[in-house]
């Protein structure tokens, strides 16, 4: 299930060929991976990775706000909605009110349009549910290439 | 006689992911796990697996001293460490794993404690399935790889 602001319901073929050319321009995209999960981090690290990106990963909400309030930029950040010391809601509605403007992308384990849609109200552009493969992750770059 | 060592061993490792598969242990994203293992990342599979291994034994305990507390109440707890257990076995494409999770989850929505019980017994059991035939996976593969006498070509 993908929510977003104009998203497309269709994760096609077409996106995976053309995902050399969105590498060559994502190499300068900055991303930070927010999920208490090693397993998620890890995957979602490679994951990155095989599109040409390094991502930067911590495993709460909190940190992730504490390094934007230092000023660090991320043109991509995924973050999970549930998480220790702060969950991924009140980390988007907090980066969002300091006007970070980051493409946000919310990863739930739960399939509950309740839930997503609470975690998009909090301020994502778009939300999937775990895990982020290959084809989603096409489609946030894309999403990504079109916002820059 | 090294090759037809390893051609059977690789054909050992296919009828074990078949069955996997067709048991509804494993579903695609494990596929997509191995797609992501290469040359500068050889041993990524078992490593993200083992790490799911490190993990999901933690949640397990944690699961059975909740649930075994007397005067346990917080079943808000219990759906937090589900929900962890349920995202990082989507991941891995530990698909019987989750299907449980998703019933001990409705369960302690429920706040049933039986059903809680009934449920975390099924997971351990699934759990220790899903490890002792992965388990399995991984020894024919370091076989086969020593059979085949396999080096990784050298980077420029």
């Amino acid at each position: 299930m993908v929510l977003g602001k104009g998203a497309s319901s269709s994760l096609s073929r077409k996106m995976v060929d053309g995902v050399e050319n969105m590498v060559s321009n994502c190499n300068d995209f900055t991303v930070l991976v927010v999920d208490d999960d090693p397993v998620i981090r890890k995957l979602h690290d490679m994951h990155l990775k095989k599109f040409g990106l390094r991502a930067q990963v911590v495993e709460n909400g909190k940190k992730a706000v504490d390094l934007c309030h230092f000023g660090t930029i991320f043109n991509l950040i995924l973050m999970d909605k549930e998480m220790p010391i702060m969950d991924g809601v009140e980390a988007t509605k907090e980066l969002r009110a300091m006007g970070v403007n980051s493409l946000i992308v919310g990863v739930t384990s739960r399939d509950s349009q309740y839930e997503t849609q609470t975690f998009m109200e909090a301020g994502l552009d778009f939300c999937f549910e775990k895990p982020l493969t290959a084809d989603k992750i096409s489609f946030i770059l894309q999403e990504l290439n079109k916002k820059n | 006689m090294l090759g037809l060592g390893a051609d059977r061993l690789r054909a050992d490792m296919n009828r074990l992911l078949a069955f996997l598969f067709h048991q509804g242990v494993l579903d695609e994203q494990f596929l997509q796990l191995q797609q992501l293992q290469d040359e500068s990342s050889p041993n990524f599979v078992s490593e993200v697996v083992n790490i799911y291994f490190h993990e999901s034994e933690k949640l397990l305990r944690n699961l059975r001293s909740l649930l075994m507390d007397r005067e346990f109440s917080d079943y808000k707890k219990i759906g937090i460490h589900l929900n962890q257990f349920m995202g990082s076995s989507s991941s891995i494409g530990a698909k019987r794993v989750r299907n449980v999770c998703v019933a001990f989850r409705a369960a302690s929505e429920q706040n049933n404690r039986a059903g809680c019980l009934r449920a975390l017994e099924l997971l351990e059991h699934e759990y220790c399935f899903l490890k002792n035939k992965l388990h399995e996976l991984f020894q024919i593969e370091q076989q086969r790889v020593l059979a085949a006498g396999v080096r990784y070509p050298m980077q420029n």
